[in-house]
C-alpha cells in the first residue's frame, strides 16, 4: 500500500526553476516540492559566472539587444516571442532576487555589478557588453541559496530525497506523480491538480561533462515512456572550458574578465576565427574552434587540449592589444573568480595566476527537452495541444528560448523567468480546478514493478559498465562533431545497451537507501534519452548551433528552420514544428 | 597506484553494528576519493551507499571522515590522503547513521532553519523599482559566510556538538552571520537572541576543528567569534 498525499500544486525538482515555481505557486495554493536531493544540492548551485539582465548599471544596454544576442546565439532556432519575454522579464527577475536577499557583487555606487560574457553585445558597436550580474563566480550557488531561504520563509512543504518514478496520466490530463522515498524504499502517490517537472538536465549520458551525477533526465525520460514527445533533443551544448579529462566547468566569466584561449603554438587562435568577439564568441563556436586546433595538430604538445590563459600579465597584454584601458592584477582575479581558480589548483595542481590551465570542451547543457508554451505548460504535440495540468521549466524544458545554442548566463535567466511564470500559471489553474479522481489502489503499481524488476534482477551486466560504455560512445559519436555514419552506429550501440540493460547484475536487494537500484533506474532514463538524442541528430541533416554534421556542414533554413518533436512509442517518430519568428530574419552568424 | 580502502559499513537491514569493509583498488593518484568509492560501488559491491552529486565540491553532499578528518570526498585527491597505501573512510560523527556514509541530516537542517535563514527587511522597496543599494564594503563584510554549502563538515567535527547534539553548531552560526552582518537585513537582534540560548553560540569552545574542516575555507571560528562579540557588546560592526 502506497502512502498518499494531496496538493494543489506539485513541483518535482528543487533547483532554481522548481524553487521559483514553488515560491510563486505557494503564495495562493497548497504546494509541495519533491526532490531526489536535499534542495541545496541541486545543480543550479554549480552555476558560476552570472545571470544576464539589461540593467545598464555599468554601460548602456537594452533588453532588445539581449534578445537579439540570444536569438543570434541560438542560430535563429529560438522562438522569438519567448525570447522577448526572457530578456524583458530578466530585469525584474534579477531585481526580485536582490530584494529576496541575493548578495550580488556591487558597483562603487552600490548597484548590482555586471561583467562581460560570451555573445552578449552592444548591438550598435558589436563589442562585448557588461550584462552578467554576478556574485563572485558562485552566482548559481547564491540563487539556489536565496530561493531555498525564501521557500523556508514562506513555509513551502518539502519532500527531500524522494525520487519520481512515474507521472499519473488519465488521457491527456496529468494528476500527479508516483515517487519512492529513498530512505525507506516505500512508494508515495502525490495527487495534484497541477504538476511541474523541473528535474534539470541529462549530461550524464556523456563521459566528459560538467554535470552532476544526479543529472539523468528523469522528467523527460518519464514523459517519453508515457508517449509524450520531447523537443530539439539534437541540440546539446558542449562548453569550451572544462577541466582537462574531468570536465569540471571553468566559467566563461574567466574570458569575460579577460582570459584567452592559447594553442600549442602559443597563439590566441580565436582571433583567426571570430575577429570581433574573439574569445567571447558563443560556446558552440569556441568548442568547434578548439577541436579544429586539435585536429590540425595545434593542441598543447600535439595533444587533445588547449590552454585557458588567465595569468594577469597576459590578460593585461591582451587588453592592451585590444585597446581596452582596463588593467587587472592577481588580487582582482582571486576576488572575481575564486572558485574556478581553486578548482584548477585542487584538481589539476595548476595555479592559474602563474600558469595556463589545460581545458577541453565538456558536455554542459540541454537546449532541448520537454516542449512548453510561454507559460511553462507542457505541449502534447507539434501543433501546440496542451497536456492538462502538466508544466515544466528550467533545463528540463524547451520553451524554446535557447534555440540551437544557449548563451552563457541565460540558463539562470530561464530558471527564474519561466519558473515564476509556471508557478503563477499552476496556481491560477489549481484555484479553478478540482482534483481529478485517481485509482489509489493501482496507480503506483507500474512504479513498484519497475523498481522491483531491477531490485530482483539476477543477470550479469553491471549498470556502471553499461553506463560507462554509453558515455564513452556518446563522447565519440554524438559530441561536438557528428556524422550520419557515426550516428547510425550510435543508435545500434544504444539498442544493444538497452538489451543488456534487461540483464542487470544488482547487489543490493534491500529497500532502505538502495542506491544500487536507483542508479540503475536512472541509467534506464539515460539510455532512452541518448536514443532520441542520436535519432534527432541523425534526422537533422544540417549544421546549426550546437549540432554540427560534418556531412552537412551548412545551415539549411529552407528545410530545417524548424524544431524537432520526437516520440519514442515502440519506435522513434520525428515531426517538425516551425520556429516562431517575429522581428529578426535569419542571417549568417558572424562575430 | 594500489590503494587499500577501509570503509566503515552499516546496513540497517542486515547489521546489528558497523563493520569494516576492506577493498583493494588500482587507482590514479590524481583521482578523487569519491572516484575510489565509486570504483568500489560500481565494480565490487553495489550495496555501498553514499550521497554525492556535483563531484567538485560545491553541492555539499559527500561530507565524510577521511583518515579521521571531515572532508568532501569529491574535493580531496587520493595522492594527498593515502598513507602507507591506505585510506580510512567513516561517516561524519554525531549524526545517526542510516546506511554506510548516509547519516540523518534532518537535525542539522532543523538547526539551520531555526536561525531565520532569510533576509528580513520590511522597509518599502526603492520607488524606482530597482535594487536596494549596498556599498562594496558592506557587501564584503559578510562575503565569507555566503560561501557555505551546508555540507556539515564543520558541525560534525565540533567536540561541543559531539558532546551535545542540541548545540546549534557552527554551520547554523555561519548562516546566521551571513544575515546579521548584511547591511540590508533588519532581524539581527532576533537572530542574536536565538543564538544566546543555552544551546547557542556560547557552547563554542574555539577548538578550531570547524575552520580546519571547512571545504570552502570559511574562517568559521572567526565568524562565530564575531557573533559572540556582537552579543557581548550589542554592536554589529
Amino acid at each position: 500500500m502506497a502512502h498518499y498525499h494531496q496538493f494543489d500544486a506539485l513541483v518535482v525538482g528543487a533547483g532554481g526553476a522548481g524553487l521559483m515555481a514553488a515560491l510563486y505557486a505557494s503564495k495562493s495554493v497548497k504546494t509541495a516540492v519533491i526532490s531526489k536531493l536535499y534542495p541545496t544540492r541541486s545543480h543550479t548551485g554549480a552555476a558560476q559566472g552570472g545571470i544576464s539582465a539589461a540593467l545598464g548599471n555599468i554601460e548602456q544596454d537594452k533588453w532588445e539587444w539581449h534578445a537579439y544576442d540570444t536569438i543570434k546565439g541560438g542560430d535563429f532556432l529560438c522562438d522569438q516571442d519567448a525570447v522577448d519575454i526572457l530578456c524583458k522579464d530578466a530585469i525584474d527577475a534579477v531585481i526580485d532576487l536582490e530584494h529576496m536577499g541575493l548578495p550580488f557583487d556591487r558597483t562603487p555606487d552600490g548597484k548590482i555589478s555586471q561583467r562581460r560574457f560570451g555573445g552578449h553585445t552592444n548591438n550598435e558597436t558589436k563589442q562585448a557588453v557588461q550584462r552578467a550580474c554576478h556574485a563572485a563566480d558562485r552566482t548559481g550557488h547564491m540563487i539556489l541559496q536565496t530561493l531555498y531561504q525564501n521557500c523556508i520563509k514562506n513555509d513551502v512543504k518539502f519532500f527531500d530525497e524522494f525520487q519520481m518514478i512515474d507521472i499519473i496520466m488519465d488521457g491527456n490530463k496529468c494528476n500527479g506523480i508516483v515517487a519512492v522515498e529513498l530512505s525507506t524504499g516505500e512508494t508515495h502517490v502525490f495527487h495534484s491538480k497541477a504538476t511541474m517537472l523541473a528535474t534539470g538536465g541529462f549530461g550524464k549520458m556523456w563521459k566528459i561533462t560538467s554535470n552532476a551525477h544526479s543529472l539523468t533526465g528523469d522528467g523527460p525520460a518519464i514523459l517519453l515512456r508515457r508517449n509524450l514527445p520531447l523537443e530539439d533533443m539534437e541540440f546539446y551544448q558542449f562548453h569550451p572550458t572544462g577541466v582537462y579529462r574531468m570536465g569540471i566547468l571553468l566559467s566563461e566569466a574567466a574570458r569575460g574578465e579577460g582570459a584567452v584561449f592559447i594553442n600549442g603554438k602559443g597563439e590566441r587562435f580565436m582571433e583567426h576565427y571570430m575577429p570581433t568577439l574573439k574569445d567571447l564568441a558563443p560556446r558552440d563556436i569556441c568548442s568547434r574552434c578548439i577541436y579544429q586546433e586539435v585536429q590540425s595538430g595545434r593542441g598543447i604538445d600535439g595533444k587533445d587540449f588547449v590552454y585557458l590563459d588567465f595569468r594577469p600579465e597576459h590578460i593585461n597584454k591582451w587588453f592592451e592589444a585590444d585597446g581596452n584601458p582596463k588593467r587587472i592584477d592577481a588580487h582582482y582575479l582571486e576576488t572575481r573568480l575564486p572558485d574556478i581558480i581553486e578548482f584548477a589548483r585542487v584538481y589539476l595542481g595548476v595555479d592559474p595566476i602563474t600558469d595556463p590551465v589545460p581545458i577541453q570542451p565538456t558536455a554542459h547543457y540541454a537546449m532541448g527537452g520537454i516542449p512548453t508554451n510561454n507559460n511553462a505548460q507542457v505541449l502534447a504535440d507539434e501543433s501546440g495541444n496542451l497536456v492538462e495540468g502538466l508544466y515544466s521549466a528550467g533545463e528540463a524544458a524547451c520553451v524554446s528560448v535557447h534555440g540551437a545554442n544557449r548563451l552563457g548566463t541565460n540558463s539562470l535567466v530561464d530558471l527564474v523567468v519561466f519558473g515564476k511564470r509556471g508557478g503563477i500559471a499552476m496556481a491560477e489553474y489549481a484555484k479553478n480546478a478540482s482534483f481529478h479522481p485517481i485509482n489509489k489502489e493501482t496507480v503506483h503499481q507500474y512504479s513498484e514493478d519497475s523498481l522491483n524488476a531491477i531490485r530482483n534482477s539476477k543477470g550479469t551486466e553491471r549498470p556502471a559498465a553499461i553506463r560507462k560504455e554509453l558515455q564513452v560512445m556518446m563522447d565519440e559519436k554524438v559530441g561536438v562533431y557528428r556524422t550520419g555514419a557515426g550516428l547510425r552506429q550510435a543508435l545500434e550501440i544504444i539498442t544493444d545497451l538497452q538489451a543488456r540493460f534487461k540483464n542487470l547484475k544488482i547487489d543490493d536487494r534491500g529497500m532502505k537507501w538502495n542506491t544500487d537500484v536507483s542508479e540503475a533506474w536512472e541509467l534506464g532514463c539515460l539510455l532512452d534519452l541518448a536514443e532520441v538524442t542520436a535519432a534527432a541528430a541523425l534526422w537533422r541533416e544540417e549544421s546549426r548551433g550546437g549540432h554540427y554534421r560534418e556531412d552537412f556542414p551548412n545551415r539549411d533554413d529552407k528545410k530545417f528552420l524548424n524544431h524537432s518533436i520526437v516520440w519514442k512509442n515502440g519506435k522513434i517518430e520525428i515531426k517538425m514544428k516551425p520556429v516562431r519568428i517575429t522581428r529578426h530574419q535569419p542571417v549568417e552568424r558572424k562575430y | 597506484m594500489k590503494l587499500h580502502l577501509k570503509i566503515k559499513r552499516f546496513n540497517p537491514e542486515h547489521d546489528k553494528k558497523p563493520w569494516w569493509g576492506e577493498y583493494d583498488l588500482d587507482v590514479e593518484p590524481g583521482d578523487r576519493i569519491l572516484d575510489a568509492l565509486h570504483e568500489v560501488k560500481w565494480t565490487l559491491d553495489g550495496t555501498l551507499a553514499l550521497r554525492r552529486s556535483c563531484a567538485h565540491g560545491v553541492c555539499g553532499s559527500d561530507a565524510m571522515r577521511i583518515n579521521g578528518r571531515n572532508r568532501l570526498a569529491c574535493k580531496c585527491l587520493i595522492k594527498d590522503e593515502i598513507k602507507n597505501g591506505q585510506i580510512v573512510i567513516e561517516p561524519i560523527l554525531g549524526m545517526r547513521v542510516l546506511k554506510d556514509m548516509i547519516v540523518d541530516m534532518d537535525p542539522f537542517f532543523a538547526h539551520y532553519r531555526s536561525i531565520m535563514p532569510f533576509l528580513v527587511n520590511d522597509t518599502p522597496l526603492p520607488a524606482n523599482g530597482r535594487e536596494r543599494l549596498q556599498s562594496p564594503e558592506d557587501r564584503q563584510r559578510f562575503d565569507d559566510s555566503t560561501k557555505c554549502i551546508l555540507c556539515a563538515c564543520c558541525t560534525t567535527s565540533c567536540p561541543s556538538f559531539w558532546a551535545r547534539g542540541e548545540y546549534i553548531g557552527p554551520a547554523a552560526i555561519v548562516q546566521a552571520h551571513r544575515f546579521i552582518f548584511d547591511s540590508r537585513d533588519q532581524a539581527a537582534q532576533e537572530r542574536l537572541e536565538i543564538l544566546s540560548d543555552v544551546d547557542g553560540v556560547w557552547r563554542c569552545r574555539t577548538a578550531f576543528n570547524c575552520t580546519e574542516s571547512c571545504p570552502r575555507d570559511i574562517k568559521v571560528t572567526k565568524t562565530i567569534g564575531e557573533v559572540k562579540e556582537a552579543l557581548r557588546t550589542g554592536v554589529i560592526a
